[in-house]
């Protein structure tokens, strides 16, 4: 027995068992993560049926409750009577859940408790209408009727006229915003350029008039140009006013509320399986496109995706180089000793610099002394108002380059550590210099060692959250950091990102619980882009793997 | 002499200056010591290498024969704590001055490793690595190196369908006069060989012996060497190493059938080493 138990250990196969359950605990705990992120953000563009619900409430009152059934607990039948409420005999815990009833304009919540034993009468009324709205959240009721310039709009079929108006509603909406942004947006850009030329003559001691002249002709021109697009503005405007619809709360309330305000609607009890599958995914869609609404806490996410990405490209653009420069110095050409040695303890410390700490450096550095002095030499004209003497992209690229700036160096090094000297000689054997060497095969051959470096400095940058609130994340940003107007890139503009979007909506929000699937949705969103930006890494390593192939032989 | 040689085509016009150099050049060697950290590992050589023949260092591991030939391009500079003193004299000129343009130095005295080492590129931009290197990027003139270098290295005939391809995909006994190709393209004077055969088959080390026998029409050859039947078979001149030491140098014949010293014979017979 002793012997065999022995044997069995010598043998290794506890050790095996040993490292087989270690990979499968680290598996299932990162399946475990984003199965529960998936399955809680997931959930939340699905058109959940709207419950009607005759409820009686503590003092016996009874009341017509619509919404959707969210999560369910048990409480103790103590607490509820300790609050209390009546609780028959003999029972001891009592089931409630947490209904959405929207209508927020209307009742001041969003959500409320119900308890499972005071729902009398629980149904699904086709009728039901959701509606998605601009402000105050979602709206729950039925459908009444349709008004038009103020006239109650004679209708067969209220709901088919109403998608019809909902529809031209849209239009407009988006023309609007089209008008908005692009033509208004690029005469306003324009004109604030104007305005800093102008400052920027007068800094300069210019008093040619002629140049002034110049100015004053174009601004009038853009001005003209610009009351023009506002006349049109006005008349949209004018038109989106026009309709509005009647609803009927659950229980009886009638309320109009303006057309305008309507993003969505649909009538869930209705739908079929098909059509829920539909509406899913145009939820989803919308979700990534679109701009967020109401305090982040609905709407799109989109311009967190367009910050997250362009920061952790703009990041990779500055710290590939630098990176790459400082490995190839530490490892080919300093000297190797004490010196060398401490330098390459203390990059590896910084690895282990906590990320805030970065950011601290990156304000105080980056933004206050580098973007003051660049406002200072460049931007004279628009003080006191800071261009780069603020965060921005710009600032939040070059501290996380500088936060994995250490993962870089050091896997630079490892991968020329592995080129086989015999390559190195090969090369010096017929004429090459060490530059050349370096350049021409050395390089190439270690880029996949580099590769792997950038793959896990982007995979860091991109979830990187606490520096970048002191170097330029924003909760909502007015543009893009990217757009029509030229230069194109704006890398001194604030910016959103996801990181801090799952931050600000989890936990900055006025209406956590609206919030909380919004918070799993992006959270999962964020692990998607981190892992689509590393694939594209890896694939672009795989390729120069599969170039320099035969290189371990 | 022997018909599979292809140099009569003679060097691409290009490569005109280098061609008339193209001669082997003679190696002197005086009073040459070399230290590593301060441990002696060449102790006052004196070697007169003759130019166009092929000339064998032979010895016991750990006896400086590779250290040697490691001397005449330089590649001993890598290594850090390996001083040398005395002179190598290259076609008349001093190779350990301080001035000398080393690049320049191995451009005039290729290597080929122990292990076949093709750079990870194509068989074509192996052979023409050395000449990008000079800044030859002519197509016209680069075709026509690779060939007369692939040529030269007896592998066209098995490579030119096929020279876009990885190196690596050729066998180790190609891959070795692929960097033997590689090394003539540029049109060295001599060619150093660090036991070229020691990680072959048997029938590629035939193929690679017949190919010195070849170059030494144009080169002069040194080649390290732990088998004495390729000594025997491929050079003219011998050099038996020990210790860092120069124990005997003459003719190969001489050296393998009558040999002055007792330490060679007993080298030779088998006795250590």
């Amino acid at each position: 027995m002793d012997s065999s138990l022995r044997t069995w250990i010598r043998s290794g196969v506890p050790w095996v068992w040993l490292n087989a359950a270690a990979v499968t605990a680290s598996i299932a705990l990162v399946a475990g993560l984003l199965l529960l992120i998936a399955a809680r953000g997931l959930g939340h563009f699905w058109p959940a049926a709207v419950h009607e619900i005759v409820y009686q409430q503590a003092d016996g009152s009874r009341l017509k409750l619509a919404g959707q059934l969210g999560s369910r607990e048990h409480v103790l039948a103590a607490r509820l009577t300790e609050a209390g409420r009546e609780i028959p005999e003999g029972v001891e815990t009592v089931e409630r859940m947490l209904l959405k009833t929207g209508n927020r304009d209307l009742i001041g919540t969003d959500f409320r408790w119900i308890y499972e034993p005071s729902m009398l009468q629980v149904t699904q009324p086709v009728s039901m209408v959701v509606l998605e709205r601009e402000e105050w959240g979602a709206f729950f009721g039925r459908l009444v009727g349709l008004r038009q310039d103020g006239e109650l709009l004679e209708s067969r079929d209220v709901w088919a006229d109403f998608l019809g108006l909902l529809e031209r509603t849209t239009q407009l909406r988006v023309q609007i915003r089209d008008l908005e942004k692009g033509a208004i947006g690029r005469v306003n850009f324009r004109l604030e350029r104007l305005r800093l030329d102008e400052r920027q003559l007068q800094l300069d001691n210019v008093t040619d008039p002629a140049r002034f002249a110049d100015i004053e002709r174009q601004r009038a021109e853009l001005e003209s140009e610009y009351r023009v697009l506002e006349r049109e503005l006005v008349a949209l405007n004018e038109a989106i006013r026009r309709d509005a619809v009647i609803m009927q709360t659950s229980d009886g309330q009638e309320v109009e509320l303006p057309m305008q305000s309507i993003v969505d609607a649909w009538m869930p009890n209705a739908m079929g399986g098909f059509e829920r599958v539909g509406h899913y995914f145009r939820k989803a869609w919308s979700f990534l496109t679109d701009d967020p609404r109401e305090a982040n806490t609905e709407g799109g996410i989109f311009p967190a995706i367009f910050g997250t990405i362009l920061m952790v490209l703009l990041m990779t653009v500055v710290v590939t180089p630098f990176g790459v420069v400082a490995g190839v110095y530490l490892k080919e050409y300093a000297k190797q000793g004490v010196l060398t040695r401490i330098i390459r303890i203390a990059v590896n410390n910084l690895a282990g610099v906590p990320s805030i700490v970065y950011g601290v450096f990156g304000l105080g550095f980056f933004v206050y002394t580098l973007g003051g002095s660049i406002d200072q030499l460049f931007f004279e004209a628009a003080l006191p108002s800071p261009t780069f003497g603020t965060g921005g992209l710009f600032w939040a690229s070059l501290t996380l380059a500088l936060l994995t700036l250490p993962v870089v160096i050091v896997s630079t090094e490892e991968g020329l550590a592995r080129i086989p000297r015999s390559i190195r000689e090969g090369s010096l054997a017929l004429g090459a210099t060490q530059w050349e060497t370096l350049w021409r095969t050395v390089l190439p051959m270690a880029s996949p060692g580099i590769m792997t470096g950038l793959i896990l400095a982007v995979a860091r940058a991109a979830g990187e959250v606490a520096p970048l609130m002191l170097v330029g994340v924003v909760k909502l940003a007015p543009s893009l950091p990217l757009d029509g107007n030229f230069p194109f890139l704006h890398p001194e503009r604030k910016f959103m990102h996801l990181g801090f979007h799952i931050y600000d909506v989890g936990f900055q929000s006025p209406n956590v619980e609206a919030a909380r699937p919004l918070v799993y949705a992006t959270a999962l969103l964020l692990v998607v882009v981190i892992l689509l930006l590393n694939m594209a890494a890896i694939h672009v390593r795989n390729g120069l793997r599969e170039k320099y192939r035969g290189l371990e032989t | 002499m022997n018909d599979s040689m292809q140099l009569d085509l003679g060097a691409p016009a290009s490569a005109a200056t280098a061609a008339e150099e193209m001669a082997g050049a003679s190696v002197r060697v005086k009073e040459l010591n070399l230290y590593y950290d301060g441990v002696q590992a060449l102790k006052n050589i004196e070697l007169d290498i003759p130019d166009r023949q092929v000339t064998a260092f032979i010895g016991p591991s750990g006896c400086g024969k590779s250290t040697l030939l490691r001397c005449f391009n330089r590649m001993n500079d890598l290594i850090d704590g390996c001083t040398t003193t005395g002179k190598i004299l290259i076609a008349g000129k001093n190779i350990n001055k301080k001035k000398v343009d080393v690049a320049e130095l191995r451009r005039r005295v290729g290597m080929v490793f122990q292990k076949p080492n093709p750079f990870p590129k194509s068989i074509y931009e192996n052979v023409a690595y050395g000449l990008r290197i000079q800044g030859i990027n002519k197509r016209r003139v680069l075709d026509e190196t690779v060939e007369w270098a692939l040529r030269g290295a007896a592998l066209w005939n098995e490579v030119k369908d096929r020279l876009e391809e990885p190196a690596f995909g050729l066998s180790g006994g190609q891959q070795q006069r692929l960097v033997i190709a590689r090394s003539i393209a540029v049109q060295p004077q001599v060619i150093l060989l660090d036991e070229p055969c020691s990680a072959l088959d048997p029938i590629s080390t035939l193929k690679v012996e017949e190919l010195i026998h070849d170059l030494k029409q144009n080169y002069t050859i040194i080649i390290v060497t732990h088998n004495m039947q390729q000594a025997a078979r491929v050079s003219d001149r011998t050099a038996f190493m020990y210790l860092g030491e120069l124990i005997e140098y003459g003719d190969t014949d001489q050296m393998f059938t009558n040999p002055t010293e007792k330490r060679t014979e007993d080298y030779i017979t088998g006795r250590y080493g």
